[in-house]
């Protein structure tokens, strides 16, 4: 694969106290996160609070300094730039966060939100850069002269606007968006998200979609990372995840998302209990302690990850398949479906 | 006689900005046992709805301008507020999109759903601390007799809002308003907490009204739905009916802009309802949605439609509503 972004087992731990002088404890947020964004593409990572998916969107672009792991960006270590590159580097890298009403500054003017990666970045006459500012404002559909206004005169949805054309301004090739349509309603978050899949197209952006909304992910993400507790345990292009979960963490979220369907009586998997602290993740697979299918060996071995078929990764004892990076490309096995019971007690 | 009773509730907010229009002739009745959804987008006023019904709405800037609201025939309205007190988490509960914020910090577990049968109950200090650890072990907290010396701190998420459930149905109440119960969870939760809501409204018969933006939600716990535009019921139905025959434009619109995650249905293209919602001080003349309607006629924008039922049990405020 060409790849644009490439990241190599990133590792975030932060150090907590837990009590009042209590002795020093190590939260896994981030535990060994590895994956590439091509370039045109769209990449998701879906997964539910504290998985660590905005800490990794985070670390990718240094906004939070990663304990371990490799990231690399059009073939450069990003990790070792030091703070020249990384601003240099920041302008091919943008984000777009969750909260429209607390990622603009309430003092500026959009026009002068939208001029300052214009200040930082390139040298250009004030006409210039308001004529840029003009067509982007545009480009994210709004009026030229929103220009002059503050940020508390606008929607929830218009400032979304806002913070995407503030993303845009240096045509970046990568965009993390975090959780970008997860604060807005629900007719409104299908203006922006129908904007997103649009400019991505439009600009060939690269996309990291960090969200927690697997409906939201579908719509916007060619492929899926899913993460619990601080690791990816499958991977998969997004039809492929959505038709034929491998990972019973997947199998079971994606049973129990809402559907806007009365008549479609399902049968979820309900998971017991809550996620497990990532101050002391179980040990062996870290999903065992509410898998409903946990064997034997997942309590005691962490489990590698395994290309089942093509395309797809899955850390799950349940399957076998080739351990990914190497050259075996391995026919794609008929559904890739997991093992019937039967099978796996032989 | 339906349990609960709304009649052309009107409720205006007084500001600096001019008279706010937050609820504007909404009529819903909901039945004892009854499981009803009230969705709709922020700023509809399907909460400040909700808070009315406890009068839990700060009176002023809220000004009650005109219906009524009957609860087991009692006109909720212009009863004593020492009544209200009496059915407040007693024959009416609610519940909140977030449990940190309902739950008092600086109390155990215990002895804030102790309360409840203190207060309600009459009982003794022990006897309640007995019953809320029974009620917590009922809707699904591990180790209750541990639990009741938590505090709220210690619990995650999804077992505040078990315990948020547990002080809202300690007395069994014939109706339980829940607003956004599940908003703040993770799906895995969420899902919890719904079967959780549902078994318990099956076992104790207690009528659910459930206040939300998601109507996926809605879907599938529901029999019954009401849809809220600024202010105004715009369609009521049958659950199945409203989803599958949606005949308010804008309950349509809604339906064609939410992405799905099941396999089976594959989203081409997201509808966009175009515009924003207008502000509950400049609201436009006819029907709110006119600006932003694509069937809106000439006298859409002139005369607000009225809620009329056009199949059996099937309500809708629409000039021009879309053919089944």
């Amino acid at each position: 694969m060409d790849e644009l972004l490439r990241v190599e087992g990133l590792v975030k731990h932060y150090r907590v106290r837990r009590g009042w002088g209590g002795r020093g404890a190590r939260v896994h947020a981030v535990d060994g996160v590895s994956f590439a964004i091509a370039p045109n593409e769209t990449y998701a990572l879906v997964g539910e609070s504290g998985c660590g998916k905005s800490t990794t969107g985070f670390a990718v672009l240094r906004l939070i300094e990663p304990t371990a792991g490799r990231v690399w960006f059009r073939g450069r270590n990003v990790l070792a730039l030091d703070p020249e590159g990384l601003r240099r580097m920041r302008r091919e890298m943008q984000i777009v966060f969750q909260d429209p009403f607390g990622s603009l500054n309430p003092r500026l003017t959009v026009e002068r939100t939208l001029e300052e990666p214009l200040l930082n970045h390139e040298r250009l006459s004030a006409a210039e850069r308001r004529e840029r500012v003009a067509e982007m404002l545009e480009v994210v559909g709004l009026h030229p002269e929103h220009r002059r206004r503050f940020p508390h005169e606008f929607s929830g949805g218009q400032r979304q606007r806002i913070g995407i054309a503030r993303a845009l301004m240096l045509r970046p090739r990568l965009v993390v968006g975090d959780e970008p349509v997860s604060a807005l309603d629900v007719s409104v978050r299908a203006q922006i998200l129908n904007l997103i899949v649009k400019l991505q197209r439009r600009f060939g952006i690269s996309l990291l979609f960090i969200s927690h909304d697997l409906a939201v992910v579908r719509y916007v993400s060619h492929r899926v990372g899913v993460m619990y507790l601080g690791r990816i345990v499958e991977t998969a292009p997004v039809r492929e995840l959505y038709e034929n979960p491998l990972h019973p963490y997947t199998r079971a979220l994606l049973s129990a998302v809402p559907v806007p369907d009365p008549r479609r009586r399902r049968t979820r998997i309900l998971l017991p209990g809550d996620v497990p602290s990532p101050i002391d993740p179980p040990p062996g697979c870290r999903f065992h302690p509410r898998c409903p299918e946990a064997l034997a060996v997942c309590r005691e071995e962490d489990p590698r990850p395994r290309r089942p078929a093509d395309g797809r990764i899955v850390c799950c004892h349940l399957y076998g398949g080739s351990p990914p990076g190497e050259t075996v490309s391995p026919a794609p096995e008929p559904g890739a479906s997991p093992p019937t019971p039967e099978e796996r007690r032989t | 006689m339906p349990l609960l009773s709304i009649r052309g509730l009107k409720i205006h907010f007084r500001t600096p900005q001019g008279t706010g229009v937050a609820v504007d002739g909404v009529s819903l009745d909901v039945a004892a046992g009854e499981v009803v959804g009230l969705v709709g987008e922020s700023g509809c006023g399907k909460s400040v709805l909700a808070l009315s019904i406890l009068r839990l709405l700060p009176v002023p800037p809220a000004l009650f301008a005109g219906g009524e609201i009957r609860f087991e025939g009692r006109d909720l309205l212009r009863a004593d507020p020492r009544d209200i007190l009496a059915l407040r988490g007693n024959r009416i509960s609610m519940i909140f999109q977030e449990p940190m914020t309902a739950l008092n910090p600086v109390f155990t577990i215990g002895d804030q759903l102790a309360e409840v049968y203190r207060v309600h109950r009459g009982q003794s200090r022990s006897q309640a601390l007995a019953s809320a650890a029974r009620m917590l072990g009922r809707v699904g907290v591990p180790a209750p007799e541990r639990r009741v010396r938590e505090y709220p701190f210690q619990l995650s998420g999804g077992m505040r809002q078990r315990v948020m459930i547990a002080i809202a149905l300690a007395c069994r109440p014939a109706l339980l308003l829940a607003d956004e119960p599940t908003t703040a969870l993770d799906v895995s939760i969420q899902a919890q907490i719904l079967d959780l809501m549902l078994s318990l409204n099956a076992e104790l018969h207690t009528a659910i009204l459930l206040i939300t933006h998601d109507l996926a939600v809605v879907a599938e716990v529901t029999r019954r739905v009401a849809v809220m535009y600024t202010g105004r019921l715009v369609e009521e139905a049958p659950t199945a009916a409203l989803f599958e025959t949606p005949l308010h434009p804008y309950t349509r619109g809604l339906l064609a802009s939410i992405p799905r995650a099941d396999a089976s249905f594959q989203t081409e293209s997201l509808n966009e309802i175009p515009g924003v919602v207008p502000s509950a001080f400049a609201l436009p003349p006819g029907c709110h949605f006119a600006p932003r309607c694509p069937r809106a006629a000439e006298i859409c924008r002139r005369e607000a439609p009225r809620l009329e039922e056009l199949l059996p049990g099937h309500r809708v405020a629409c000039w021009r509503p879309v053919d089944g």
